[in-house]
């Protein structure tokens, strides 16, 4: 398939040969976005992370759609928006009014997910929609943006959408073989970029990097700096296939345990472990694999970007 | 066969505690667990009993049919039994019980059971799994005679997703096997991974759309038609 071109800062930040980074933005159950817009402006302020992706739902619970949030941060932070979009809640006739809605409204990336079903959420009784999956979503927004029409070739009034989107990719999968297919199918349905599930170990995910070359689309690992203990159990016990490294959890209620009272000698305590673990892993992820980036998922914890990134040059206007 | 399950008592007994005589209806068909004429009769005794603790006397008959989905079958076997009651509880699945409603209609018949899917018995593993949901457009000859729609909580045509964990589905805890890890460890036994890597357009739920309509005993002839006119 021929490389589309880029029309977001995020590709065009890959195709520059740069090494990107992408932050992580999570509407919940909220009506005031400050502190999302507060988020991203943190991340922009940093000038090495290029774009913000705007969660769609995760865990399957009832939250903020991302439209809008990904609109407002583009346009109140002045960052990039990857905008997530899951096929869980939204069948094809949804999904096509969604993307264009996306394109006038200025969007450039999109991440294309299955989405956790609705079971897993707080609406337990909900139908999931699961008309398309997320392959075929792929294909869809091929279709919308290199032959400007709709799934079933209805022209597209105005031309064609100009926009780039990616798929995951799970480096925790076990079996690993039918993920790695999986990608090469979504690959051939056309995607600009792959964002991963986080990751902990650094040899797996050297190794699931290394599987993924065969594709030749840029790939950003996905990485989840742990804000406090109970973040890192949640995430441990919650999050599909994703297992915090023990010592890593030890340490973090160490650090909390011993600085019980003491909020500054908390986050100090916590950064340390964080930035002692993080950044050793993003060096050893840029000199060895073929990544063209990280997606750093620091949910709310602007405070490690400088730490963790400040080594790498600078690269966005 | 039909997989049902049996509604709670209450619920059954507030749908018919408005009549005084009732006919209970049980199906000797596909339905599985078995609810026939034993399973009738102890649906009857349980009503009986739950009357009276309300002070109420409830009169009832238990029969079975053979098969209420089949319109002759059901209309023949209960039809002698109606005008002695008041309504119908069938323990039949959705299908046995929307056909009493229309062949009897005189009488309101009403549902005893869930019915939960069209699945199989497994006796060896004391189970009975949805293997196929009637979807009108199999693929399973792409996916090793396993199917991914009956068989996938997302119903994924181009599975697995990242919601399997060591082989594993998200939904229902991590106990249920994923049918894409499932189907791509048969299509690798067999050497054919290229139907694993195949890409799956979109269903045409047009296939599945309900009500399903079927016409069966169409005439067929070899003599020369008459072409419609088309368009």
């Amino acid at each position: 398939m021929a490389k589309r071109k880029a029309y977001s800062q995020l590709c065009k930040a890959i195709e520059a040969g740069h090494f990107v980074f992408t932050g992580e933005l999570e509407p919940k159950k909220i009506l005031d976005l400050s502190e999302i817009i507060h988020s991203a402006k943190e991340m922009k302020k940093t000038k090495r992370i290029v774009a913000a992706n705007v969660t769609d739902g995760p865990q399957g619970d009832a939250y903020m759609s991302s439209l809008v949030p990904s609109f407002k941060v583009q346009e109140e932070a002045g960052i990039e928006a990857v905008w997530q979009v899951t096929v869980r809640d939204r069948n094809r006739v949804a999904l096509f009014g969604d993307v264009i809605s996306g394109a006038i409204l200025g969007l450039k990336n999109i991440l294309t997910l299955t989405g956790d079903h609705t079971a897993l959420g707080d609406h337990k009784k909900g139908r999931p929609v699961y008309d398309i999956d997320s392959t075929q979503f792929c294909e869809m927004l091929s279709i919308m943006i290199d032959e400007g029409t709709d799934y079933e070739g209805n022209e597209l009034i105005g031309g064609k959408i100009e926009m780039n989107f990616g798929c995951v990719a799970n480096p925790n999968s076990n079996p690993r073989e039918p993920e790695i297919l999986k990608v090469g199918r979504k690959v051939g349905r056309g995607v600009d970029f792959i964002q991963t599930q986080t990751a902990f170990d650094i040899d797996d995910a050297k190794d699931f990097l290394k599987d993924l070359e065969q594709y030749n689309v840029p790939v950003l690992l996905g990485l989840f700096p742990l804000k406090s203990h109970g973040i890192a159990w949640y995430f441990d016990n919650y999050i599909p296939g994703v297992s915090v490294p023990k010592d890593l959890l030890k340490a973090l209620k160490k650090a909390e345990k011993d600085n019980k009272g003491n909020k500054p000698g908390k986050y100090a305590a916590i950064d340390k472990i964080n930035i002692e673990f993080f950044k050793p892993f993003i060096a050893e992820i840029k000199k060895t694999t073929k990544a063209a980036g990280i997606h750093c998922m620091a949910v709310e914890y602007e405070r490690l970007f400088a730490p963790l990134l400040g080594e790498y040059p600078e690269y966005v206007k | 066969m039909i997989i049902t399950q049996l509604k709670d008592i209450n619920e059954i007994y507030e749908m018919v505690k408005s009549y005084n005589k009732i006919l209970i209806a049980g199906c000797d068909g596909c339905c599985q667990p078995p609810r026939s004429i034993n399973e009738a009769k102890v649906l009857g005794q349980l009503l009986e009993l739950k009357a009276r603790t309300e002070g109420k006397e409830l009169i009832w008959k238990a029969i079975t049919v053979l098969r209420q989905c089949d319109d002759r079958i059901a209309a023949t076997t209960v039809r002698p039994y109606i005008d002695d009651y008041e309504a119908i509880v069938s323990l039949a699945c959705g299908l046995g019980v929307v056909m009493l409603n229309k062949v009897l209609p005189s009488k309101l018949t009403f549902p005893a059971q869930n019915s939960m899917f069209g699945g199989v018995q497994n006796s060896g593993e004391n189970n009975f799994i949805e293997y196929c949901e009637e979807c009108g457009d199999c693929i399973i000859g792409e996916t090793g005679g396993l199917c991914p729609r009956a068989g996938c909580a997302k119903h994924l045509s181009n599975g697995p997703c990242g919601g399997m964990v060591d082989g594993m589905c998200e939904v229902g805890g991590y106990t249920i096997p994923c049918a894409w890890v499932r189907i791509w460890e048969r299509l690798k036994e067999f050497n054919r991974l290229d139907l694993f890597k195949k890409y799956r357009p979109p269903r045409d739920f047009r296939t599945s759309t309900s009500p399903g309509y079927l016409v069966i005993n169409k005439e067929y002839t070899n003599e020369e038609e008459k072409n419609e006119v088309e368009n």
